[in-house]
């Protein structure tokens, strides 16, 4: 599965939706997850690809993970693939 | 001080998911205990209790919930609910502002603990759901039924070991009399049959590995149970003003700390809350019909117990009633008080007192009438309900038939 129908299906199921419904420029909070479905979904990430997601829940714009819509997650995702499993 | 009766009452434990059918259980004297269902039972010594078996929670939460249920809190919302619609309140605007959620539990979300930590420490993995820390704090169920039900008044979690829930029922309790909330909702729940849970239980000894056989005199220890009891306290005038339904009334209570020993009970201290109750409700020692026993099924609780009742009781304690139901649904630790509060209801308002089942042998250290085996009719003005739990921490509540 690529890593966006993955993330895709991640966010869907965090936002109770069908994955078809998710769009790639959608942000969280226009999908309505809030900060601890956040949370869920990025446990999730870190267990569907072995990666570890540099995230704090206290400031969720720090850091160089783009959560600002699933299109930057997805590339977030993409570039933490590149550098932990090299 | 107003007056404090229960116009609720849910549960779900080894005897059943309901009120009636746990009812009916200790009517005829049934036993929910039996073999353990549980992961790695074979490496237990202890392999039996009183479990809630065929509990399916996927049926009854959904996906989004069971992230954040604890079986414990699973529990905890199924009692509630029962209660809740059993007593037909709505809770908004002043009522629900000032109502709140007092629940006891001894060891919170054990299952979670358990889980997780054999999935970083046996399975070796470096990362955990999110949602640990939520699910398994020892306040998760109080916080789930303050959510569910809009309790926005004083809720908190009891944790005083096996008197838990007696102990969260009495601040129920004082917090209506006072005058402080017209209704509360409490009770305790416990989960820990799971393999730590049984493990950390099986190091102290104290298990049987046949029975919960209380004041028999070849009991050889407790059984564990698990579930919930919870129940709606009101304040009497707000209860009858509405014609809500009356289970019984909560006449006094008392609390006292033995000082003296962490495992070992005290005749004193178990005394002085007995005491304390009659005195706080304002009985007298020969209005008591019924007593339901801590009566875990050890050596040391049961005769001190019932040396404790004999002297606050004198010639009058040879007259009363007193049964262990841990013999029937095991002893649910923190969450025992609120199943067994279902005992004396039954006893006040039904006549029917619970037996004190798998009793074999006389015991002349516990020379009282246990109710052996046999359920038994009888007209009770008065039942008490008594707790004493490790620490040395008891607490004792008084009912009144209504």
């Amino acid at each position: 599965m690529e890593i966006r129908d993955k993330v895709i299906e991640i966010v869907a199921e965090q936002a109770v939706l069908e994955p078809s419904d998710v769009k790639m420029d959608n942000t969280l909070e226009e999908l309505g997850i809030d900060s601890l479905g956040l949370v869920e979904s990025i446990f999730a990430i870190e267990e569907a690809f072995d990666i570890s997601v540099p995230f704090n829940a206290n400031n969720p714009t720090e850091g160089d993970f783009d959560i600002s819509t699933v299109q930057s997650i997805v590339a977030g995702i993409e570039t933490l693939i590149r550098d932990q499993k090299t | 001080m107003k007056r404090v009766v229960i116009t609720g009452a849910g549960t779900i434990n080894a005897l059943g998911r309901d009120v009636a059918s746990t009812l009916e259980a200790m009517r005829e004297g049934r036993c929910g205990i039996g073999e353990l269902d549980i992961r790695d039972v074979d490496r237990l010594a202890i392999r039996i209790g009183g479990q809630v078996r065929d509990f399916e929670a996927e049926s009854v939460f959904n996906r989004q919930q069971l992230t954040l249920y604890d079986r414990f809190t699973q529990f905890t919302l199924v009692a509630a609910a029962e209660a809740i619609a059993q007593c037909g309140l709505e809770f908004t605007g002043e009522l629900a502002a000032r109502a709140g959620v007092v629940l006891g539990t001894a060891g919170g979300g054990v299952s979670t603990w358990d889980d997780n930590y054999r999935s970083v420490y046996e399975d070796g993995k470096n990362r955990v759901h999110p949602f640990v820390v939520p699910k398994l704090m020892n306040n998760a169920a109080a916080s789930h039924v303050s959510m569910q039900y809009n309790l926005k008044g004083p809720s908190f979690t009891v944790s005083t070991a096996c008197a838990s829930s007696n102990h969260a029922m009495a601040q129920a309790f004082q917090i209506i009399r006072s005058g402080m909330s017209k209704a509360m909702v409490t009770g305790g729940s416990e989960s820990m049959l799971c393999f730590g849970g049984v493990k950390a239980w099986e190091g102290l000894r104290v298990m049987s590995r046949d029975a919960c056989r209380p004041f028999s005199a070849n009991r050889n220890g407790m059984v564990q149970g698990e579930g919930a009891g919870v129940f709606v306290f009101e304040e009497y005038e707000h209860a009858r003003a509405r014609g809500a339904d009356i289970l019984a009334e909560v006449v006094g209570q008392a609390m006292s700390s033995d000082a003296a020993d962490i495992v070992m009970p005290s005749k004193q201290g178990a005394a002085r809350a007995i005491a304390g109750a009659l005195h706080d409700a304002g009985v007298s020692r020969d209005e008591v019909g019924y007593i339901n026993a801590h009566g875990t099924g050890t050596a040391a609780n049961d005769k001190t117990e019932c040396a404790a009742v004999a002297d606050v009781f004198g010639p009058h304690a040879d007259s009363l009633m007193i049964s262990s139901t841990k013999s029937m649904h095991g002893h649910l630790i923190g969450g025992t008080g609120a199943v067994e509060l279902l005992a004396c209801i039954m006893a006040l308002r039904d006549g029917v007192i619970a037996p004190t089942i798998g009793y074999e042998e006389f015991d002349p250290e516990c020379a009282l009438d246990v109710v052996p085996n046999e359920a038994r009719e009888a007209k009770v003005d008065v039942a008490l309900s008594n707790a004493f739990a490790f620490g040395g921490l008891n607490a004792v509540l008084a009912l009144r038939r209504i």
